[in-house]
């Protein structure tokens, strides 16, 4: 894991973000978010993550990318009135979040530790039996397929009722 | 996108690449147990398929490959592919989704439950794949319709 | 020098996720047009699945993909997976969220003619 390489995505994607809202035109917003889908995906690759970096890079900066551009062919309009300053409620809702998030960020395990309590209870056992016991190799397939099946059971239906309640939504009677 | 593109080398190039992207993404579904991958990334490169297809020569052409309601189906069949494997190690006797009790010829421990792993990852690429393409399809056509 | 860049960088990934978690409830509340609320929740739904990977990160070790034969070393070694695995399933659910958003955004476009929160409003009256 090299940090430069951590600092550059991490300055890039929060560039890229702040782009993509402040772009006056909703067809370089959508190109924009694509560029911080796969930033992201990079710096998650960088952090040693590659099934999420594989899925983000797939889903966040493909698929995403196209639902998105699909959904603005509806109309030529596409320029978007800046935002008006009397939105208050927004700044002040970010700024409260943001606020105590930072106040807790020193409390947070210290980024990197073998030993913090998220590397500690149940991973090393995925981890040192998990070939064992699973037969796969690919640690995350084995606790994604095997150790927290459940998941992944209600997960597939989930993206079945979208894919449905996205059919029925827009079914052929008009209005 | 929605006549398709103009150009017949996109056309064909679209055409020829279209077998190796499915076959990259059922490597990817098979080869998910021992290298980054599994049957969420390989579903996704499937429909990544259907949509380049679609973007290439049209929509009526991704119609007549991806019709609306056999997708749905393919869908709604990788959801219970998923379900009908758990009910089967129940009928072998485990908990619901246990795969050391599935009743396959296969020797017991890290071997038969690896091969459960296979099929529910079978299991939820058909239903990404599929979900993924008609959510795309929908839009596609609506935006086709709107546009006309 | 380098010890001292890997600790700020380190730290700088969670502030970032809270930066981008920030930036992305501003756009969901202040923006009007719906699209641009859209993006600020697919770039806090992204902020969060940030923070997630950032906990399950270590120094000097490798991918969670332990070899076939021969001895796997200690956890240490690896990168923490549980989160890797719950962060798949988020992001798979963002897809399926951003699908249906967009199938309701159309839907209203195909109906009232705008993106727009404050056209919207008008016309549904």
């Amino acid at each position: 894991m090299s940090a430069v390489l951590l600092a550059l995505c991490l300055a890039i994607a929060l560039l890229l973000a702040v782009a993509t809202l402040a772009a006056g035109n909703l067809l370089t917003a959508v190109i924009v978010l694509g560029a911080y889908s796969l930033v992201l995906s990079l710096l998650w690759a960088a952090m040693g993550a590659v099934d999420v970096a594989f899925t983000e890079a797939t889903v966040g900066a493909g698929i995403s990318t196209v639902l998105l551009l699909v959904a603005l062919l509806h109309t030529s309009a596409r320029r978007v009135a800046p935002v008006p300053v009397a939105r208050w409620l927004g700044v002040a809702a970010a700024a409260l979040l943001a606020a105590v998030l930072f106040w807790a960020a020193p409390d947070l395990p210290r980024f990197g530790d073998p030993a913090s309590a998220p590397n500690r209870h149940v991973s090393p056992r995925y981890l040192e039996a998990g070939l064992a016991e699973t037969g796969a190799p690919n640690i995350v397939t084995g606790v994604l397929g095997d150790y927290r099946g459940y998941d992944t059971l209600i997960e597939t239906v989930v993206i079945f009722t979208a894919a449905l309640g996205c059919w029925m939504l827009l079914s052929r009677r008009p209005g | 996108m929605i006549g398709g593109h103009d150009s017949v080398i996109v056309q064909t190039a679209v055409r020829l690449l279209l077998p190796w992207i499915r076959i990259f993404g059922l490597y990817v579904l098979f080869h998910g147990h021992s290298s980054p991958g599994g049957g969420f990334q390989g579903g996704v490169i499937f429909a990544a398929s259907y949509i380049v297809l679609g973007l290439a020569l049209g929509r009526r052409e991704l119609e007549r490959c991806a019709p609306e309601r056999a997708t749905l189906q393919w869908a709604a069949v990788g959801a219970l592919v998923f379900f009908g494997v758990g009910v089967a190690a129940l009928v072998g006797g485990g908990a619901l989704l246990d795969y050391g009790s599935l009743p396959l010829p296969v020797p017991e421990g890290p071997a038969l439950r690896a091969f459960g792993v296979l099929l529910i990852e079978i299991g939820v690429f058909l239903a990404v794949a599929a979900s993924l393409t008609l959510i795309f399809v929908r839009l596609a056509k609506v935006a086709e319709e709107e546009s006309a | 020098m380098s010890l001292d860049l890997s600790v700020l960088a380190g730290e700088a990934v969670y502030l970032v996720a809270f930066g981008l978690l920030a930036l992305g409830i501003f756009a969901l509340i202040a923006h009007g047009n719906l699209m641009k609320k859209v993006i600020g929740l697919t770039i806090f739904q992204t902020a969060v699945i940030l923070f997630f990977v950032a906990t399950s990160a270590k120094w000097q070790a490798t991918l969670p993909i332990v070899p076939e034969a021969g001895a796997a070393g200690p956890a240490a070694g690896y990168m923490n997976p549980l989160p890797h695995a719950l962060m798949l399933t988020a992001i798979v659910v963002m897809v399926a969220t951003l699908g249906v958003a967009l199938a309701l955004l159309v839907r209203l476009h195909r109906r009232y003619g705008s993106f727009e929160e404050d056209d919207l409003l008008d016309r549904v009256e």
